[in-house]
């Protein structure tokens, strides 16, 4: 009897798609990791260090005899701190081994860097308009809403926070200039130190 | 029987399946490949639940709904086979008056997650050594 040969040969190779199918997926779950994800790089430890600068900021700055002299202090801070805050950052997503920019960290900064380059535009425009004693409060209210913003991309607690120094601000805002030393050191000292406590202790470093 | 099939579709690779894949790294075919492929995570709504909660402590039925943009039917009923499997956990609490459901990965689904990357990786790095 003859053998049967088939009529064409079938190759001994698996379905060309099964290769690209693979790497669908994997770019499948790598956004919805993303999508998923919380910015947990947020650095609780970072933000203790950056209360204990705006802390001897203001006991600095209380000292001072004028507002503008005062102002002049916290700007001082306000250079100082968002580097250490930086490098605690770099450092706590280094050592988790999570990337910095990608997904949930490109939407925290995204949303965070709008206000906070505003409340440096109209740092520039009430001082030239000598409204310097309204620049506390307006700091207060814009550094909240870059928190709340950025922080719907973080841990739960972070927009917490956010929405604590905005009720500071609106304190400041109201309140007599005299108080306003007190309003910061309070806020960007004690709110910074107290919630960095929490996130360190809950969220790894 | 469909019930039966359906049932079937969704086992779990046993682990000989996966030994024998990750044994031949040369020799396998890559039909060998797909045959141990964890079919329960594989269907696209759980592998995006089981991804998704990878990156979460826990996540809570309208987040995960969002997440996938599914509707409620479909997400329970992939939601309930994964926990079958127990990959996820599923906590039925009220917060307030209204019912809250959490789902939270179990180290079972982690490493289910891990094994299907790792068996994903493996199909590409075969062809790319073709």
């Amino acid at each position: 009897m003859a053998s049967v040969r088939p009529l064409h040969r079938v190759p001994p190779t698996e379905p060309p798609a099964l290769h690209a199918r693979a790497m669908d997926n994997l770019r499948f779950i790598r956004d919805t990791m993303e999508a998923a994800g919380a910015f947990t790089a947020v650095s609780g430890w970072g933000m203790v260090a950056v209360g204990v600068i705006a802390t001897v900021a203001a006991t600095i700055a209380s000292a001072q005899h004028s507002v503008l002299r005062s102002i002049f202090v916290w700007m001082a801070a306000a250079v100082l701190a968002p580097c250490v805050m930086m490098w605690a950052i770099v450092r706590k997503a280094r050592r988790a081994h999570v990337p910095l920019l990608s997904g949930p960290g490109r939407k925290f900064v995204l949303s965070f860097s709008p206000p906070m380059f505003v409340g440096a535009l109209l740092t520039i425009v009430l001082y030239r308009a000598g409204l310097v004693a309204a620049i506390p409060g307006m700091w207060l209210l814009l550094y909240g809403t870059a928190v709340v913003a950025g922080g719907a991309f973080s841990v739960r607690i972070v927009p917490v926070m956010g929405i604590c120094f905005m009720l500071a601000g609106t304190l400041a805002i109201f309140t007599p200039t005299s108080w306003n030393d007190w309003i910061m050191a309070i806020a960007f000292g004690g709110l910074h130190i107290a919630f960095g406590v929490f996130i360190a202790r809950r969220h790894g470093g | 029987m469909a019930k039966h099939g359906a049932a079937r579709d969704d086992r779990r690779p046993n682990v000989g399946e996966l030994r024998t894949v990750r044994g031949k790294s040369d020799g396998v075919t890559m039909s060998a490949r797909a045959d141990a492929l964890d079919r329960l995570i594989h269907e696209r709504l759980r592998l995006g639940i089981v991804s998704a909660l990878a990156v979460n402590d826990s996540l809570s039925f309208s987040d995960l709904k969002k997440l996938m943009k599914t509707t409620d039917g479909n997400l329970s009923v992939h939601a309930r086979k994964l926990e079958e499997a127990e990959y996820i956990t599923c906590t039925k609490s009220f917060e307030g008056r209204m019912p809250k459901t959490e789902y939270r990965l179990t180290p079972s689904g982690r490493r289910a997650l891990e094994r299907y990357l790792d068996h994903m990786e493996a199909i590409i790095r075969a062809t790319r050594e073709r």
